[in-house]
């Protein structure tokens, strides 16, 4: 997974509240048996007409947000579906950070497995940031991770919270697999204490 | 952990059951009993372990069955015609066989949608952790198991360590007093309660449904009502083990037998939230104020009783004026209409939330001597190949059959379009799924949510309609 320190980009405001993991990537795209690839078919139904020419208002059609690191959306991002192809194929875009007031829980799982940082704030302060994001290319934002603050093109700092071990994965890169294996002596012992306990299990 | 003697929730006690160790930010290892692995969101995990030399840590903790893109016609054992779907069908089939875990394949008749199957075969138990790479684990929660989705890397995670590295979740308690009345049913609940906190009212929390319409619940109208908790943002549902669980369990074929019977239930009866235990937020709805609902946007809160109707986007507050209206526009509904005079033109029965035998019978008891209206097309899929022998054996079969319902084999089918059973753009369709998102059972299809009652009275009069009405006729 690629580390997580510093973003500076361009953030395209998403205003729709409820923004699901099924307009992120619909179900026609997850007959793949790999992770890559996805990012053509980011929002495709919101961003293609059936016969597949790009809907032009669409926002990541729009000259000025075809880059966009960064994604301003409405409440609950995310909601629907645990498939992780939503994180692959933002990611495969090349998004890294989407801000929203709140977060469906399974999709900011499984952004953090990706090396993508969701930031839920107030919703006064993302109003702030969609206004900020609808002037275009020329708004863009600084995602500081180490010092814990979304930046605006005009200096304006707001500060956001992370849970602390979430933080630390993401600046350094870390596989939550690799350390979770180096517990495998306690796994083991709870193992044979449950082989007691609860043996039907 | 909580402190010792404290009053604790049921999601505290199966959660403090399963902390291997807990960090000092309140990370915690938790042990993970059982997991569920469909073809869909596992071909990347695997692929993950092959790379990294790692191997399925409990094979015998994990169960395989092919469910999201299968057909569900005849034949299908043979050849499956979609190439990306046969890649990914094969691909699970290569998986589970070289892991040696437990494994239902497309040809056995055990096969089915992997919720429906796990609590069929008795793999789910009360007190139990159980995760699969699908938001509608939650269902198993009905059970009293601690169930809820995750992603592929984290599918990967519980292969290599049988384990999850979480954060507790705050606990909310959603209390259903009294009985339901005629003509309502746990869809109902579940999208009444959806329809009161809407699709983010849960997040951050474990559902814990309790009150004494959902002690009156069988173990099928359970899990209807903790297979949604997801659309309520909630991480999991959870319904106390009680007699009524128990039964369901025993003589299961993994259930447990003789004295380790007994142990498990002693050790089940232990699980139910003590007086006094802490709720984070606690909503409570009186059943005889619910009444047979059904969804008309693109989100499963917008819920209204059939008597209703269509809202006016502008009564809403927020960022949901806009998807609201949107909602009617992708919808082709007018604010205003009444919602028992939209015309459909589909009928999907099936799905983890409602493809269980008591789904069947109750959408057979209307549907009894009566035919669909001209110009339906209806179809019923069985959640898993054992319903739908059952189905057959009980002559509900023969009643959907008669009726003009398409009557196939299990899999997970319309609810996600992932098959070839798919709406097509401007079909309508009365659906006894859980989403009804934009495109999701089709580009430009329209679902409208209900009960599998209610979806078979649409099936016949051909617009959405209150099933009271046909029970008024006699079912």
């Amino acid at each position: 997974m690629d580390k997580f320190t510093t973003l500076t980009g361009v953030a395209a405001p998403m205003p729709l509240v409820n923004i699901d993991t099924d307009m992120i990537i619909p179900k026609q795209f997850l007959k793949t048996i790999k992770r890559s690839g996805l990012g053509k078919n980011l929002f495709d139904e919101l961003r293609y007409e059936a016969d597949g020419t790009e809907k032009p208002e669409f926002v990541l059609n729009q000259p000025a947000y075809r880059n966009a690191e960064i994604i301003i959306a409405g409440d609950n991002f995310g909601c629907g579906s645990s498939r992780e192809h939503a994180p692959w194929a933002l990611l495969d875009f090349g998004v890294r950070c989407v801000i929203s007031t709140s977060f469906a829980d399974i999709f900011y799982n499984n952004c953090f497995k990706n090396g993508i940082l969701p930031i839920a704030l107030p919703q006064d302060v993302v109003d702030t940031l969609m206004e900020d994001a609808g002037r275009g290319s020329n708004a863009r934002l600084t995602i500081d991770l180490e010092g814990m603050k979304v930046v605006t093109s005009d200096g304006t700092e707001f500060p956001f919270e992370l849970d602390p071990f979430r933080r630390h994965c993401l600046l350094n890169g870390l596989d939550d697999i690799g350390l979770t294996m180096e517990k495998a002596d306690s796994i083991r012992g709870f193992e044979e204490q449950m082989a007691t306990a609860r043996p039907w299990i | 952990m909580t402190a010792p003697n404290t009053p604790r929730t049921l999601y505290d006690k199966i959660w403090d059951d399963h902390v291997i160790q807990t960090d000092e930010d309140g990370t915690c290892l938790l042990y993970i009993d059982r997991h569920l692995v469909h073809e869909v969101t596992s071909p990347q995990a695997f692929e993950g372990l092959r790379m990294t030399g790692r191997n399925v840590r409990a094979p015998e903790k994990t169960i395989a069955v092919p469910d999201h893109n299968v057909p569900t016609t005849a034949g299908r054992e043979k050849h499956i015609d979609n190439e990306e779907g046969r890649i990914q069908v094969a691909a699970l089939d290569t998986n589970a066989r070289a892991a040696g875990v437990h494994y239902y394949p497309i040809d056995d008749i055990r096969q089915g949608i992997v919720h429906i199957v796990g609590p069929e075969q008795g793999w789910t138990l009360p007190g139990m952790t159980v995760v699969c790479g699908d938001s509608h684990t939650a269902t198993h929660g009905a059970f009293g198991a601690l169930a809820h989705g995750i992603g592929t890397s984290e599918v990967e995670h519980v292969l290599a360590t049988q384990t999850l590295i979480q954060k507790k979740s705050k606990n909310m308690k959603v209390e259903i007093t009294g009985s339901l009345p005629p003509g309502v049913t746990a869809k109902d609940i579940t999208l009444t309660v959806i329809g009161l906190t809407g699709t983010a009212g849960g997040n951050g929390h474990v559902i814990e449904y309790c009150g004494q319409a959902i002690r009156e619940l069988s173990m099928e109208g359970r899990m209807t009502v903790c297979n949604m908790a997801i659309e309520g943002g909630a991480r999991a549902g959870l319904v106390a083990p009680d007699e009524t669980t128990f039964a369901y369990c025993k003589g299961r074929p993994n259930a447990p037998k003789g004295e380790q019977w007994d142990a498990a239930v002693a050790y089940w009866k232990t699980l139910f939230t003590d007086d006094g235990a802490k709720f984070d937020k606690v909503i409570t709805i009186r059943a005889e104020d619910i009444a047979p609902v059904v969804t008309w946007g693109t989100s499963p809160e917008d819920v209204l009783p059939i008597t209703g109707v269509v809202p006016e986007p502008a009564s809403f507050a927020g960022g949901k004026v806009a998807a609201a209206q949107r909602s009617l526009d992708y919808m082709g509904l007018q604010a205003g209409q009444k919602l028992d005079q939209i015309a459909i033109n589909t009928v999907f029965i099936g799905s983890c939330t409602n493809g269980r035998i008591e789904d069947l019978r109750a959408a057979a008891a209307v549907l009894k001597g009566r035919s669909i209206a001209p110009g339906i097309r209806a179809m019923v899929v069985p959640g898993s190949g054992l319903v739908r022998a059952q189905a057959e054996a009980e002559g509900i079969a023969d009643i959907f059959r008669n009726a003009g319902f398409e009557w196939r084999l299990a899999g997970c089918s319309m609810c996600l379009g992932m098959n070839d059973d798919q709406l097509n753009p401007g079909d309508r369709c009365a659906a006894t799924s859980n989403r009804n998102f934009e495109g999701r059972q089709g580009r430009g299809g329209r679902t409208h949510l209900m009960s599998p009652a209610m979806a078979a009275a649409a099936a016949i009069t051909g617009r959405l309609t209150d099933v009271r009405e046909l029970m008024a006729e006699g079912v």
